[in-house]
């Protein structure tokens, strides 16, 4: 570090000065400081969620208002049994749909980002409508398919089946994006030293692309827990996380909900970043 | 040595027309999980919806019947214009909002990142992490009559008691801007970042000034994603309800409650698919402007990357 910052200057000073050097401008810690200003109000309800699971309201229901601080709902955490079996439900959600949506995208990653077919315009299309399309078309055209099936119940099963329709399109783009930046000689070079296709793939182009289906599937999972929209339209009686808390803004907000949130959001960074640093050390 | 390299050079063309016919159908292979998931789970209950749509009677009345009962069109989007016309307007300001809020936080970090790009795009993306209900319940707690801002605000005999920000159409498309702005800013983030900065630097030796140069050429180079972030914000917030219900009053209702009513509330299927496929017929008109002018590649790239 300190070797290269040494020898730098010599360098620099024969290519600089440029034409019209930028000046020190006063206006130069505008766009930084805007910048911040916007990323503090993008977290700002995440900071509010956890402030306000230590606010001591009284009765047990979330207020606008300030109270003072508790521990009270981090102790009693479980006080509301459906909001414990709402948390297990999402989970049991958002585990099979992720590991579904990462198999079944991934493979169409793969083909979108390695082939060239005819029908590939075709299907980048439907992705792009599977992304774009309002949550509120997808989720009623999906309770229209199983009214129209006649699925005997809605549950678990069209839960699922939900998650994992509007998963594949994000998985897909997420690893299709990774394949096109892989550098395709790196397989061809494992071929001329007499790799088998399937024995490339194994031992080249899948390392290469495991941040790409890492990426994707933490994208699924993150997006099957969050969601509520689709959810609300085929859950049956299977609540989940959000479709609790959204039953609960009409009669009041337990604080237990910001402690839920809470913890939910630190095991998500968790994730995240083990994620980030385990693909640094894999490149 | 000399006879390997022989066989390496000659070996691909005896194989040639095996693998390659096998070779040509391995994309299908791939991508047919994905195509018969999505065909059946997306593409058919599009047709169901479009042909609920059609029906008539009722849920007490015997149940719904196929008729090309165009009239529920025509019905729907009449006595519902309000909440159409209402949807497309706090669509608009939001995206309008979105765009002017997302593009300089974009820019600085698509330019000015530097090595901490990763992330800030992080922190950008940070909400996600948090359910979008959730979010938009703490929101009510912002802004709430005595919450931390209104309250403190309030306290310090700056706003009159009565002040209120909650069920008003400024909460909801407040709410809205908030929670579509991470759609917005990536999309223009990824078109920014593409920006090769020499053609920055280039501008400016030729001595453009840095408004001019921004103008001139960053500007225009990152208009595919202005677009992708238009539709990405202005689509799926014609749709949403969330924030109307949580945030608004019943006079600032959008389409997206209606639907979500008329489907699980009043069971009025045919009425509830025909607004459904309306607002699924917008998206489709503006994605194939979209697709028409840029390609499906850039569309579905810039979601992507």
């Amino acid at each position: 570090m300190s070797v290269t910052t040494v020898e730098a200057p010599p360098v620099e000073a024969r290519e600089l000065p440029p034409l019209n050097q930028p000046k020190r401008r006063p206006t130069r810690f505008v766009l930084p400081a805007y910048s911040i200003l916007m990323m503090v109000y993008l977290a700002s309800p995440i900071f509010v969620m956890i402030a306000y699971s230590f606010n001591d309201v009284p009765l047990e229901r979330q207020q606008a208002k300030f109270f003072g601080l508790t521990t009270a709902w981090w102790r009693n955490l479980f006080d509301f049994p459906n909001l414990t079996s709402s948390i297990e439900h999402t989970f049991s959600i958002a585990i099979p749909t992720a590991i579904i949506a990462t198999i079944i995208g991934t493979l169409l990653g793969l083909a979108l980002g390695r082939y060239r077919f005819r029908g590939q315009g075709g299907i980048m299309f439907v992705i792009f409508l599977a992304i774009a399309v309002p949550e509120i078309v997808m989720g009623s055209s999906l309770l229209t398919l199983f009214i129209e099936v006649q699925t005997p119940s809605l549950g678990f099963a069209t839960l699922l089946l939900a998650h994992v329709t509007f998963c594949i399109a994000f998985v897909a783009v997420t690893v299709r994006a990774r394949v096109q930046g892989m550098d395709r000689s790196l397989e061809d070079a494992a071929q001329d030293l007499f790799a088998s296709p399937v024995v490339a793939f194994f031992k080249v182009t899948l390392p290469l692309i495991l941040p790409g289906i890492v990426a994707g599937g933490l994208l699924a999972f993150v997006l099957s827990l969050d969601d509520f929209v689709i959810s609300n339209f085929v859950y049956g009686n299977y609540e989940t996380f959000p479709i609790w808390v959204w039953g609960t803004t009409k009669i009041g907000i337990p604080p237990q909900v910001n402690v839920m949130g809470t913890i939910l959001f630190v095991t998500g960074i968790v994730l995240a970043v083990l994620s980030v640093l385990a693909q640094r050390r894999r490149t | 040595m000399a006879g390997t390299m022989q066989d390496v050079t000659s070996a691909p063309p005896a194989v040639e027309g095996r693998t390659s016919t096998r070779k040509r159908l391995v994309p299908y292979g791939l991508a047919a999980p994905a195509v018969i998931w999505l065909g059946l789970l997306f593409i058919v209950p599009m047709g169901f919806l479009a042909a609920t749509s059609l029906k008539s009677g009722g849920v007490f009345s015997g149940g719904f019947r196929f008729s090309w009962e165009w009239a529920n069109y025509g019905e729907s989007i009449s006595e519902n214009s309000t909440y159409f016309i209402r949807s497309i307007e706090y669509s608009a300001i939001v995206t309008v909002v979105g765009l002017l809020l997302a593009y300089p936080l974009a820019y600085w970090i698509a330019f000015h990142g530097g090595r901490w790009k990763g992330s800030l795009l992080f922190l950008v993306l940070l909400p996600f992490f948090v359910s979008f209900i959730i979010r938009t319940v703490q929101w009510r707690f912002i802004l709430g009559d005595n919450g931390p801002v209104l309250g403190t605000l309030k306290g310090f005999g700056l706003l009159p008691d009565t002040f209120h920000v909650l069920a008003t159409p400024l909460a909801v498309i407040a709410g809205m801007t908030y929670n579509f702005l991470p759609f917005t800013t990536f999309p223009l983030y990824v078109a920014l970042e593409r920006i090769d900065h020499r053609l920055v630097e280039a501008a400016q030796d030729l001595y453009a000034s840095r408004a001019k140069a921004f103008w001139k050429v960053v500007f225009p180079l990152s208009i595919p994603g202005v677009f992708a972030a238009v539709l990405l914000t202005f689509v799926p917030a014609t749709g949403d309800y969330v924030d109307a219900e949580l945030l608004g009053s019943s006079n600032t209702k959008l389409i997206g409650n209606i639907i979500q009513t008329k489907f699980l509330v009043s069971l009025d299927y045919p009425g509830a698919a025909a607004l459904s496929i309306v607002l699924m017929i917008g998206m489709l008109v503006l994605a194939s402007i979209y697709a028409r002018v840029l390609g499906t590649e850039d569309v579905a790239g810039s979601v992507a990357a």
